[in-house]
C-alpha cells in the first residue's frame, strides 16, 4: 500500500460549494454556530466510500455544475447524492455513478452534473487534507472561517491504493413528513397554530441556504402583536422560528446561534438533513412528536446509517461491471453476488 | 420502577425553580425570568457555571454545550448519549440557581472606544433625539460599567447593559446595510459593539480597535458571558495607533483587561 500527496483543483464551484466537516462546537455562547453539512448522512456515507474517518471534511455542494480535475497523482473520490456525474479525461467521457468510489487519473476531471433530486451532494475526496479552525475544518465565512470554494483553489489529498467500493442501496427520500417537537416558544402563538402547522402543506421557497430554509403555507398566527418577539434566546440547529410575517424559517447548521422571533416548533435532528436537501417548490407536511420520540427517532436514524454503511461492499478490481446498467436494471439490491464482502 | 418515579419527583422539584422549555431532541432551554435584568442574568450565569463545574468533574455525561442569553439557559446534548430526562435528573444534584453567588471571577475590561469624527456617524442625530449634548452622550456613555448579558447575532457580538436611562431610545427606522466593524453602538438598553461588518440597527457612536473576535485566537471571542466593560475614550491618532497595533496583530489583549472581580 503506497500513499502520495496528491492535488486536486477546483475548476468551476457550481451554484455553490464549501469545506464541511461534522462541524465545530462548544462556541455557540460565543456566537459561533456548528456548521457543518447539512446532511450528516451523506458526509458518512461518502466518507465510508473512500475509506475516510465518518466526519472528516469534504465538499458540500449545492446544485450541481462543481468541476474538480486531479493535478497530479491519483485521487479517489466517491459522491452522495442524486446526480449526474461524469469523468473527463484522454479516454473522453466516461459517466459513472453516485454511491461508489472511483480513482481520478492525473489530468482527468470529475464533473456533477444536474442534480436528479434534492439540492445537496456530498463529494468525499480520500485523504482530503484540510487545516482546522476551531476544531473544525468547516468553512463559516461569517467569522472569518475559510471561504466558499472557488475556482482555482487546490486541495491536497492522500492517496493510497486501495479497492473501490459501492454502497449497494442508496438511500431514497420520498418521504415528505418532517417530524417536529412543540418550540420554546409554542405558547405565543394562537392554541390551534400547532394544528396548522401539521395540517397543511408548506412548500420550501427558493430562499434557502446553508443558514435556513424560508417556507410557505398556511399563516402561523402570534397570540398577539407582543407576542411577534422575544427577549432573544438560544437557537439550535432545526428551531423553527416565525417571525411577522407568520411564515416560518427553519434554522440550518450556519444560523446565528441566538434569535428574537418566537419559535414554534423545532425540526427533529433525524429529519433536518431531509428537510435542508429539499428544492424550492417542493412541499413538506409536519408532524408534531414528543421529545422522547424525537430521541428514539435520533438513535433508530444513527442505527439504520450503520447498518447502511456496513452493507458497502468492494468492487471487483478490473472495473469490469458496468455500474450505471446494474443500478438501471435494478438488479442492484442487497448483497451482489461476484462482490466480496469489506470484511 | 421505583427509579422511575423517582426521576419525575426530582424534576418535578427542578420545575418549581425554573420552566424548562422543549428545544427538539438534543436541546432544551431552562428559562429563568423575563427580562432583561442584572439579577436575572445572575441566575442564568450561575446555573451555567454549576452547569460546567458538574460536567468538568465527570458528570452530565453526553452533554455537548450550553448557551446563556439573558434570561434563559439552554442545555445541547448529544440524543446518542443522553437523553433530556436522563439529564434533568442529574441536574437535580445542583443547588437552587436563584440562592446561589457565584463565587468564579469575571473579568473587567476597559476598551478604548475613539467618539471622534467619522467614529460616530449618529453622535449628533442620537444626542438630539435624546435631547442631550453629544458631549453629555459621550461623557454618559463611557463613564457606565456594563455588563455582557450574552453573545450572538454575529461571532463575538456583546450585548451589554445597561445603559444610563438618559441615553436609551429605540433602534434606529432604517437599519443600516452595512456597519463597519469596531462599531460601538447602542439601543434599547443595551449597548455593543459589532465584531465584523454587517447590517444593523443600532445607532454608531464610536470606534473600537480591539478586535473582538478573531478565529486564529484559542479562545476566538473577547468578551465571555458575564464579563464587565467600561470604555476609555482616546482621540483618533490613538486610535489609529491601536488600529494598526491590531492588524499587526500587536495588541496585548491582556492590557485591556484590568482585574478579575467576583461577581
Amino acid at each position: 500500500m503506497s500513499e502520495r500527496l496528491s492535488e486536486i483543483e477546483v475548476r468551476s464551484a457550481g451554484a455553490y460549494a464549501s469545506i464541511q466537516d461534522g462541524g465545530r462546537r462548544g462556541l455557540r455562547r460565543v456566537g459561533v454556530p456548528w456548521s457543518g453539512v447539512l446532511d450528516a448522512a451523506l458526509m458518512k456515507i461518502a466518507n465510508a466510500l473512500v475509506g475516510n474517518q465518518a466526519t472528516a471534511p469534504v465538499i458540500e455542494h449545492f446544485d450541481g455544475g462543481l468541476l474538480l480535475k486531479a493535478l497530479h497523482g491519483r485521487v479517489r473520490v466517491a459522491v452522495a447524492g442524486q446526480a449526474d456525474i461524469d469523468i473527463t479525461g484522454e479516454q473522453g467521457v466516461q459517466r459513472v455513478v453516485c454511491w461508489r468510489s472511483v480513482a481520478l487519473n492525473a489530468g482527468e476531471t470529475l464533473r456533477i452534473g444536474a442534480l436528479r433530486a434534492g439540492r445537496l451532494v456530498v463529494v468525499a475526496v480520500a485523504g482530503l487534507q484540510v487545516p482546522e479552525t476551531l476544531g473544525s475544518a468547516s468553512t463559516y465565512a461569517r467569522a472569518g472561517i475559510g471561504k466558499p470554494l472557488a475556482v482555482g483553489d487546490r486541495l491536497s489529498a492522500q492517496f493510497s491504493e486501495a479497492s473501490d467500493f459501492l454502497l449497494p442501496e442508496p438511500p431514497t427520500d420520498d418521504d415528505v413528513v418532517i417530524r417536529v417537537v412543540a418550540g420554546p416558544q409554542a405558547g405565543h402563538f394562537l392554541d390551534d397554530a400547532l394544528a396548522t402547522l401539521c395540517g397543511a402543506p408548506f412548500t420550501v421557497t427558493d430562499q434557502a441556504d446553508r443558514m435556513g430554509v424560508r417556507l410557505q403555507g398556511p399563516l402561523l398566527e402570534h397570540r398577539s402583536d407582543t407576542h411577534k418577539d422575544i427577549i432573544s434566546d438560544a437557537t439550535v440547529p432545526g428551531s423553527m422560528q416565525v417571525p411577522g410575517s407568520g411564515q416560518p424559517i427553519v434554522l440550518l447548521a450556519d444560523a446565528q446561534t441566538a434569535g428574537g422571533y418566537p419559535k414554534i416548533a423545532t425540526v427533529i435532528s433525524a429529519d433536518l438533513g431531509r428537510l435542508a436537501n429539499r428544492r424550492a417548490g417542493e412541499t413538506l407536511r409536519f408532524q408534531l412528536v414528543g421529545v422522547d420520540a424525537a430521541e428514539h427517532a435520533a438513535r433508530s436514524h444513527a442505527e439504520n446509517l450503520a447498518r447502511l454503511i456496513a452493507s458497502i461492499r468492494r468492487l471487483p478490481g478490473d472495473g469490469s461491471v458496468d455500474l450505471e446498467a446494474l443500478y438501471n436494471s435494478g438488479l442492484i439490491s442487497g448483497p451482489i453476488s461476484g462482490f466480496e464482502s469489506e470484511e | 420502577m421505583a427509579a422511575e418515579s423517582n426521576v419525575t419527583k426530582v424534576t418535578s422539584r427542578l420545575r418549581e425553580r425554573m420552566r424548562v422549555a422543549d428545544a427538539g431532541d438534543q436541546a432544551f432551554t431552562l428559562v429563568l425570568g423575563d427580562r432583561i435584568a442584572p439579577e436575572v442574568v445572575d441566575t442564568v450565569t450561575a446555573l451555567d457555571r454549576q452547569i460546567s463545574a458538574l460536567h468538568q468533574a465527570g458528570g452530565l455525561s453526553g452533554l455537548i454545550e450550553t448557551v446563556p442569553t439573558f434570561c434563559s439557559l439552554t442545555v445541547i446534548y448529544d440524543p446518542l448519549q443522553t437523553s433530556r430526562q436522563q439529564l434533568l435528573a442529574e441536574l437535580e444534584q445542583l443547588p437552587p440557581a436563584d440562592t446561589l453567588r457565584s463565587s468564579a471571577a469575571s473579568r473587567l475590561w476597559r476598551l478604548p472606544v475613539c467618539y471622534e469624527g467619522d467614529c460616530g456617524p449618529d453622535l449628533e442625530a442620537t444626542a438630539a433625539t435624546l435631547g442631550i449634548s453629544v458631549e453629555t452622550l459621550i461623557d454618559q456613555h463611557r463613564q457606565s460599567e456594563y455588563r455582557v448579558y450574552m453573545l450572538g447575532f454575529l461571532p463575538g457580538f456583546p450585548f451589554m447593559g445597561d445603559l444610563p436611562p438618559a441615553l436609551q431610545l429605540p433602534r434606529r427606522t432604517e437599519p443600516r446595510l452595512r456597519v463597519p466593524p469596531g462599531s460601538v453602538a447602542i439601543a434599547g438598553a443595551l449597548t455593543a459593539i459589532y465584531p465584523s461588518e454587517s447590517p444593523g440597527g443600532w445607532h454608531l457612536l464610536g470606534q473600537c480597535a480591539v478586535p473582538l473576535f478573531d478565529p486564529a485566537r484559542p479562545q476566538p471571542s473577547l468578551l465571555q458571558p458575564g464579563d464587565r466593560v467600561g470604555f476609555t475614550a482616546v482621540n483618533a491618532a490613538e486610535h489609529r495607533r491601536l488600529q494598526q497595533a491590531a492588524e499587526a496583530r500587536a495588541l496585548d489583549l491582556a492590557a485591556f483587561s484590568e482585574a478579575e472581580v467576583a461577581s
